[in-house]
């Protein structure tokens, strides 16, 4: 699915590598748990997260998962910010729920991880 | 080519940049994606080890052509129980570091399955030393 849909279905605003909307993504991982995002073997997943911190994105970059969805109107901070420029990764924001999010994204046809 | 990163204890807002840039060195380097995902994730978690636990350490990456050899020394308060440490879901990480995504007694484990080679040496109160081996095929 593009990321471009994705981004209209968590009713989401772009922060970061709008570029990467016209991309498709077919797995999401939702964790608050940066260690467990870690553990996992596939890439280009859409990493949903409540954790609004620089480690999220730093997160992001190491799991080769270039697409950050952060729940619930969380704050993009400075740091975050560039740091998401810098390694051209897609934040959206939504104003949604973790869980909501994860609920629209899995009935809209995205995969589980597990 | 050989690297060395500083790594001061409790700065998180830095933690996470050596590996970031030996990624990129892997990947100038041409190295195949799925072990330079080993191996930022080893090194990732095991810097985030230092910044949690540690007061300072030192990052030091050996690329050679067949591999990489990463020594993370810190000056710390050591390892009272290395194979509690290395108990899937053991932690005495702070409240801080928990909020940071961490703190779940998964790092060391995750290290230990992404390396070819794994090493502890550790001495209360003075600090802790990792060596981990990934090989490039």
């Amino acid at each position: 699915m593009l990321l471009s849909e994705i981004c209209g279905i968590v009713n989401g605003t772009v922060v970061s590598g709008e570029s990467r909307l016209s991309q498709k993504a077919e797995y999401a991982f939702a964790s608050d748990l940066m260690s467990d995002v870690l553990t996992l073997k596939v890439d280009h997943f859409i990493l949903i997260t409540g954790l609004a911190n620089v480690q999220s994105v730093r997160t992001a970059e190491m799991s080769d998962a270039p697409y950050l969805l952060l729940c619930r109107g969380k704050e993009v901070s400075e740091e975050m910010l560039k740091l998401a420029i810098e390694n051209n990764i897609l934040i959206i924001k939504s104003p949604f729920s973790m869980f909501k999010c994860a609920g629209l994204l899995y009935s809209a046809g995205i995969k589980p991880v597990y | 080519m050989h690297f060395e990163y500083k790594v001061e204890g409790g700065d998180f807002t830095l933690a996470g940049y050596a590996s970031s840039q030996i990624k990129k060195t892997l990947k100038q380097l041409g190295a195949d994606p799925a072990v330079i995902k080993r191996v930022v994730v080893a090194l990732y978690e095991a810097e985030v080890n230092i910044v949690a636990h540690a007061y300072r350490g030192v990052i030091y990456a050996d690329i050679q052509p067949g591999g990489i050899t990463l020594r993370l020394v810190d000056e710390g308060p050591g390892i009272p129980d290395v194979e509690m440490a290395m108990t899937k879901g053991f932690s005495t990480a702070s409240p801080q570091v928990r909020e940071m995504g961490f703190g779940a007694g998964m790092g060391l484990p995750n290290i230990s399955e992404n390396a070819d080679s794994f090493s502890i040496e550790t001495e209360i109160n003075k600090g802790t030393t990792l060596t981990i081996g990934i090989n490039f095929k």
